[in-house]
């Protein structure tokens, strides 16, 4: 049984914590003593009946506002698959929180309105998801009971979205009438949309594969920490403790190490101490190498006949994150990028996103909150990254605020 | 007691090879991922370890990240004097067995010296009062970075703590200023005097961990399993006989066959009526239980509808 991180991208109105709060309750993953909490929260608010948004808002002051201010996780599982529920705010004032939650999705949720199509939200939310690189976007049209559960008006708002999704780059799209509040579609088939012969959300959770969105091909390792137990049946022991971001590697594969472009070749592979044949992408491992080269945290271990672009200049997509803080061209962070460090500059801003309408917007001097831009960077080390639609592990990066040490910027360098 | 690291989890990849990866592998490759993270971005961290289930497998993945090197962090007991003796004598026993660097402090030293207020009458808890003694142990050592072995399905406020979870110089967690964490790329930059919480089986439930210690085979402290015990029948709950808890007229004192689900201060941990003595039962009772580890357990959670946000403002883990 595999797991699946899947994002939920929606405002209350839409009804996206009644989905989640739905979908645990008809996979019978809500428990008893958590059913009763809800139940009494639910009678203390104005609310008579059960409120499953309950459910996924954690802090006071989210319940308090009924609002979900901060990404919240939930934890479920059917027969078939475990699931990672990430449910994050769809306000734009948090778009920098669905930024975070959609980092390390693999499939996103967004919901639409029955009564109101696609809208602004729904466009951003849509850009979020494609420039994140999430591999398998849903569609799911909620409220089809306050449509009159119409074909019509599903067909409508399909045809909108997919005009929309032709200007971003989704994978994998799929379209689903649902009702939240009644539980049609989401687990149950609907009895009152018979018109839709599709799968149920459930169904197309459990079945995306998402085995094949992994970068199988180029084989990167981004060293972590070198082990050195130093003991005298260890003396001479180095082992490079790491995970492969991308790709496979094997015992006398040829490597490379960058920056310093040193070659090598795999002595061993270990996990857990004991010898493995083979290391493929998101095992975490222990490399050893046959020759006794300087290796040390922040350097990346390459299969020699596929190299990243090893540059000091890089060009990057960024959703800015600091509200106290604009970005300007001549400001410098930290970059982290895998596990190395770079002090860096900002060149310039290329052009911000309008992440509404799509537009590209010139001149821009500065990034407030939640912008989203091009820009260019000087990094003071070299750093070897892929772009990041070809590699999500090797492309990502964050600028970290020298001072404050806050993650000010989310970077998908290009 | 017997810790083989290595066996179980053998069998395991060669029943798992070449399919699509398991669940337990892929939660295991992250949390020694962030293991090393730890080991990599700080100075001087330490593994808060109690000898409960949760801190026992982390434990367990730091020795697989480090393997063959040793963990490079001390284990550190915040010791409430309220603890299971079960709990006590394996903790003393693991960090021995795998020569790790225990350091215990204990909250009743931090009660004589500051002159400190225990909770009084029914219900009375030193729970609020180790996060004097970690934050005075976090400064003794100069700790800068502390792995815990808190999980996102135990409590609501936690299912929305970050993985690295930054704290100020004075311990405190600002729900509200929680640094972005994105992708798998960890920011544990901070100032002196501050630190920061590293939760590596954030991602794991109740039943993963309990299905990965049987995976790997890890043995636990007996009080887990179905054992005959003395306890007082209070409120509907099972408390452990014990003198460090204040009596109350309403107490019966009953002998029954119960398991710990978790193992806290005796204090705030009930016990649940079981006969499951293996891994197995207990996997098998958990798994068709309709009430939460937390629920059924820990009296501490139930006082408001923010017990946890609340004291993890205030510094706890």
């Amino acid at each position: 049984m595999d797991l699946l991180r899947f994002i939920t991208a929606g405002s209350v109105d839409d009804g996206k914590s009644t989905l989640i709060g739905r979908l645990l309750y008809d996979t019978k993953n809500i428990l008893a003593d958590q059913m009763e909490a809800i139940e009494r929260a639910s009678k203390t608010r104005n609310a008579g009946e059960i409120d499953l948004a309950l459910l996924t808002d954690g802090l006071r002051s989210e319940r308090e506002q009924g609002i979900t201010i901060d990404v919240a996780y939930k934890y479920f599982q059917t027969p078939n698959r475990k699931f990672i529920s990430i449910d994050a705010p769809g306000h734009i004032q948090y778009t920098r929180n669905m930024v975070t939650g959609a980092s390390n999705a693999d499939l996103a949720i967004i919901l639409v309105d029955a009564r109101h199509g696609v809208v602004e939200q729904t466009r951003r939310h849509s850009l979020i998801a494609s420039m994140l690189g999430i591999p398998h976007v849903i569609v799911a049209v909620n409220k089809m009971d306050l449509v009159g559960n119409s074909e019509d008006a599903f067909l409508e708002i399909a045809q909108s979205y997919k005009e929309l999704a032709g200007k971003l780059s989704i994978r994998d799209l799929t379209i689903i009438p649902v009702s939240a509040l009644n539980g049609d579609n989401i687990v149950d088939r609907s009895e009152s949309m018979n018109w839709y012969t599709g799968e149920t959300l459930l169904s197309v959770l459990e079945n995306v594969n998402v085995l094949k969105d992994q970068n199988q091909e180029d084989g990167r390792f981004a060293v972590q920490y070198v082990i050195r137990p130093q003991t005298d049946e260890l003396h001479d022991y180095r082992g490079y403790a790491g995970r492969v971001q991308s790709g496979t590697f094997k015992k006398g594969d040829a490597i490379k190490v960058l920056p310093s472009e040193r070659e090598s070749k795999i002595a061993k592979i270990e996990f857990g101490g004991n010898e493995i044949p083979e290391a493929s992408v998101l095992e975490s491992v222990t490399i050893l190498l046959e020759d006794d080269i300087d290796i040390s945290r922040g350097d990346t271990i390459v299969t020699i006949d596929n190299s990243p672009i090893v540059s000091q200049d890089i060009e990057a997509l960024v959703c800015w994150m600091d509200d106290k803080k604009t970005l300007k061209p001549g400001n410098k962070y930290v970059l982290q990028h895998g596990t190395a460090r770079s002090r860096c500059s900002v060149r310039g801003i290329e052009y911000q996103i309008d992440i509404n309408s799509y537009e590209k917007l010139d001149e821009v001097e500065a990034l407030k909150l939640n912008d989203v831009a091009r820009i260019v960077l000087r990094t003071a080390q070299p750093i070897a990254y892929d772009p990041y639609q070809k590699n999500r592990a090797n492309g990502a990066a964050i600028l970290i605020d020298e001072t404050s040490n806050v993650t000010v910027g989310a970077c998908m360098i290009e | 007691m017997s810790i083989s690291v290595n066996e179980a989890s053998d069998i395991q990849r060669e029943i798992s090879e070449r399919s699509a990866p398991d669940y337990l592998d892929q939660l295991e490759a992250e949390a020694i991922y962030i293991m090393r993270e730890v080991a990599g971005q700080f100075e001087r961290p330490a593994l808060l370890f109690s000898g409960g289930k949760d801190s026992i497998t982390l434990v367990h993945l730091a020795r697989k990240a480090f393997a063959p090197g040793k963990i490079p962090f001390p284990l550190v007991h915040v010791d409430t004097g309220h603890n299971f003796i079960e709990a006590i004598e394996y903790r003393d026993e693991l960090a021995e067995q795998i020569n790790a660097k225990l350091i215990v402090r204990y909250v009743e030293d931090t009660i004589k010296a500051k002159g400190l207020k225990e909770q009084t009458g029914k219900n009375a808890s030193r729970n609020w009062l180790q996060t004097f003694t970690l934050l005075d142990t976090i400064e003794e050592f100069e700790f800068d970075a502390c792995i815990g072995g808190a999980r996102r399905d135990e409590e609501k406020a936690r299912a929305k703590e970050r993985i690295f979870s930054f704290r100020d110089e004075f311990g405190q967690w600002d729900p509200k200023r929680q640094r972005p964490e994105l992708w798998n790329l960890f920011n544990g930059r901070i100032q002196k005097g501050e630190n920061v919480r590293v939760f590596p089986i954030s991602n794991w439930t109740e039943l993963d961990v309990w299905a990965y210690l049987k995976r790997e085979g890890i043995a636990l402290p007996s009080i887990y399993f179905a054992h005959e015990r003395e306890l007082i029948l209070r409120d509907g709950k099972l408390l452990n006989n014990t003198p460090v808890i204040e009596p109350d007229p309403e107490d019966q004192i009953v002998t029954r066959q119960v398991r710990f689900r978790t193992v806290g201060d005796m204090t705030c941990t009930a016990a649940v009526e079981s006969a499951a003595a293996t891994l197995d039962e207990v996997i098998a009772e958990i798994t068709i239980s309709r009430i939460s580890e937390r629920g059924e357990t820990r009296i501490d959670d139930q006082q408001t509808e923010a017990a946890m946000e609340d004291r993890k403002k205030g510094g706890y883990f």
